[in-house]
């Protein structure tokens, strides 16, 4: 247990909002960089508590709770490019909101109106993925696409791009990921494996996936893997901006653990009293994403005192909009279920959708007399 | 008419080769497919002429190929991939019922998987075990992939081709042991049939005989051996199960009157199950007989030594055959 914990952190921003030297690695934004972070920091915990209050008041079907995690998903979504592609888990509505993917579009897929229908070529963010795992091979497979594109190597700025996989610790049991981390690494994929260690999967610790610290997998592999603070959305970002820029100049695959808490429970429906004390979640409150942050702009009078309010305001704002727009979120047509399976509607599901269709139309009937 | 005279792994091989020409996003994977060709030696010379990057040499991990081949078709691709035998094909299953299958869906539309998944199937090669099944039924019956089963070297030239063009995710079986067994010439510039249609292809007023893949040649020895017996079999090659193209069928039956369907797969829940439910669903006042189902029993496929007692044969046909002409 003590080696899956000791490894020294890259850390770059003290819980106490104190800036730290690394040999390897630094923060190369300013101050207002930090500041522009942090706004993104407040905003995505806004949409996740916005999220669960919706949850318990039966507006969403569930939420997994990002809570504890924003840095690990501001600092690595922040470091990405534009031309770069991310593939998610169900619980990365930061790096969701790094994409400029709406809040909406996930909420409307945890209330069941839809399964997560935003455009990923768009974006360049997957769709969230379910199937622990699996999306790490669809990375690595995106990748793939992107050195067959001559996308890799040639210095172009704004051409060579990388692709990041999110997964969890638990994630790394899966076969899936193993396997993603065979074919990117003899493919020399352009991809950065990105691995949030919430210390838990559900009710199962970290120490029931591994007996070595995760970031060591990658030696075994034939890559480099480093572990980060992930709460610390300094070094998150200063450890994806490498590891991305390696992939991008065709020097092949990282993998990063990211080391952070699930601060809630594993999504809505589940009881974390029931399988893990609540002093460890006390400790961790210490170590804090946002704080550390607030405290650094506050120290080094970075920001006004209107700066933290405004933000405020601007949570407040966003929170009633989605408040609003989730209550007023209609359900589908059920009659649009039959679409988008194929290309083109098969004339077995047509004639399915016009059974129901005539069925729907005789209960009317029904009702109606 | 330009005729080139093919086998079904020839007619495989140019028809790839062809797509690969037509489409420089046709990217081929799998395992042993570079410098072998294969297993079956499908891919032959192709990596010799297209390079590696478009016939690619995949670790040996299958869920790792229909993985990675999600992604590279979400990059533009258009991955076709080989898995080496039938058997094989269940560490992808998640990655294509959950993956491959469902990503238009859940896009609302908007990001299809045009991924064609080539799978070598059936018995009859004396093979180890895992090398000889037949698990259509478990695609089949998976919304969002479409299956077909060629039987034939003319057929397979241009479904292989017509397969790579879909938009849609298709598993393509291949009858192994139909290979390298029969030629055919192939004229390369005729027009061919829709790759979603099932064919008449023998005559006949007796009774309908339905089959794909490696049943087709069955049927079509039963009906031969039928003609000393008076019998007059129409037999018809489905070509595609999922969708299935019932037309062809129906106006069949509503002829015969008759119906046996012919599979390698077991019976339980195969595709003659739906098949013998649809013809009695549309063609009930037509049928003089229940549709009967004559498959592989409902074991795990047998030993090589004993597989010929297993798989169904021309004389099982027959008897299934006479069974509905006595009812
Ligand atoms: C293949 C698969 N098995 C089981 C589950 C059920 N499940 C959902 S989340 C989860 C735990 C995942 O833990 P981890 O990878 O650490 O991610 P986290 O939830 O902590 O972000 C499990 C077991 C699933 N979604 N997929
Ligand atoms: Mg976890």
């Amino acid at each position: 247990m003590a080696d899956l914990v000791d490894p020294p952190l890259v850390q770059l921003l003290t819980p106490e909002g104190e800036r730290v030297e690394h040999p390897d690695y630094r923060f190369d934004g300013d101050d207002q960089t930090i500041a522009a972070l942090y706004r993104d920091l407040v905003l995505t915990r806004r949409v996740d508590t916005e999220a669960t209050a919706l949850q318990r008041h039966g507006e969403l079907g569930i939420w997994a709770s990002l809570l504890g995690q924003e840095a690990a998903q501001i600092g690595s979504g922040r470091a990405l490019a534009p031309q770069d592609f991310a593939f998610p888990t169900y619980r990365e509505h930061g790096v969701a909101w790094c994409r400029d993917v709406d809040p909406m579009a996930l909420l409307r897929l945890f209330r069941g109106t839809d399964q997560g229908t935003w455009d990923p070529d768009e974006h360049n963010f997957g769709l969230y993925t379910i199937v622990i795992g699996a999306q790490t091979l669809h990375a690595t497979g995106y990748a793939m696409g992107i050195q067959r594109d001559g996308a890799v190597g040639t210095g172009e700025a704004g051409r060579d791009a990388a692709v990041v996989a999110y997964f969890g610790d638990g994630a790394t049991s899966q076969g899936d990921v193993n396997e993603a981390f065979v074919y990117a690494a003899v493919m020399n994929a352009p991809v950065v494996f990105f691995c949030q260690n919430n210390q838990w999967a559900i009710s199962e610790p970290t120490t029931r996936q591994t007996r070595v610290p995760l970031y060591q997998r990658a030696a075994g592999f034939g890559f480099p893997g480093v572990r980060v603070d992930g709460n610390d959305v300094l070094a998150v970002h200063a450890v994806t901006t490498e590891a991305l820029q390696r992939a991008r100049e065709g020097s092949g695959p990282s993998l990063i653990e990211a080391f952070t808490y699930r601060m809630g429970a594993h999504t809505t429906t589940d009881d974390p009293t029931r399988y893990r004390h609540s002093d460890e979640v006390e400790r961790w409150k210490l170590r804090d994403p946002l704080e550390r942050v607030r405290a650094y702009l506050r120290r080094v009078n970075a920001v006004d005192e209107a700066f933290f309010t405004d933000i405020e305001a601007e949570a407040e704002e966003l929170g009633v909009r989605l408040r609003a727009e989730v209550r007023a979120l209609p359900d589908p047509d059920p009659t649009t279920l039959f679409g988008n399976v194929f290309t083109e509607q098969t004339p077995e599901l047509a004639a399915e959708q016009e059974e129901f269709r005539s069925w729907s139309a005789s209960l009317e009937t029904e009702v109606a007399r | 008419m330009t005729a080139t005279t093919m086998s079904m792994a020839k007619a495989l091989n140019a028809g790839l080769r062809r797509a690969m020409d037509d489409d420089s996003k046709v990217v081929l994977m799998g395992e042993d497919i570079g410098r072998l060709g294969g297993v079956f030696r499908i891919t032959d010379g192709l990596q010799k002429d297209f390079g590696d990057e478009r016939v690619i040499d995949t670790p040996l991990a299958e869920s790792g190929i229909l993985g990675t081949a999600v992604g590279l078709a979400l990059r533009g691709y258009r991955p076709v991939v080989e898995i080496q035998f039938d058997g094989f094909v269940y560490p992808a299953y998640d990655q294509i019922v959950s993956q491959v299958a469902k990503y238009r869906y859940r896009s609302g539309g908007r990001v299809g998987m045009p991924i064609v998944i080539r799978i070598p199937f059936g018995g009859g090669i004396g093979a180890v075990e895992h090398h000889s099944e037949s698990p259509e039924a478990q695609f089949a019956h998976t919304p969002g992939l479409k299956v077909v089963a060629c039987s034939n070297p003319r057929d397979t030239y241009w479904m292989i081709q017509q397969a790579v063009a879909s938009p849609d995710p298709v598993v393509f079986l291949e009858p192994k042991r139909l290979y390298h067994s029969t030629k055919a010439e192939i004229d390369v510039e005729a027009t061919p049939t829709p790759l979603f249609s099932s064919q008449v292809v023998r005559p006949g007023t007796s009774a309908t005989v339905l089959a794909y893949g490696p049943a087709v040649s069955v049927a079509m020895g039963a009906a031969e051996a039928g003609l000393a017996d008076g019998l007059d079999l129409e037999v018809i090659d489905l070509r595609t199960l999922s969708p299935l193209d019932m037309g062809p069928v129906h106006e069949s039956v509503r002829k015969t009157g008759r119906a046996v369907v012919v599979h390698e797969a077991h019976r339980n829940l195969g595709m003659g199950a739906e098949i013998a439910a649809r013809i009695s669903e549309e063609c009930f006042y037509s049928l003089e007989a229940p549709v009967l189902r004559v498959g592989g029993y409902d074991t795990p496929y047998p030993p090589s030594r004993v597989e010929e007692a297993w798989l169904p044969d021309l004389d099982r046909v027959l008897d299934a055959v006479d069974r509905s002409l006595a009812w």
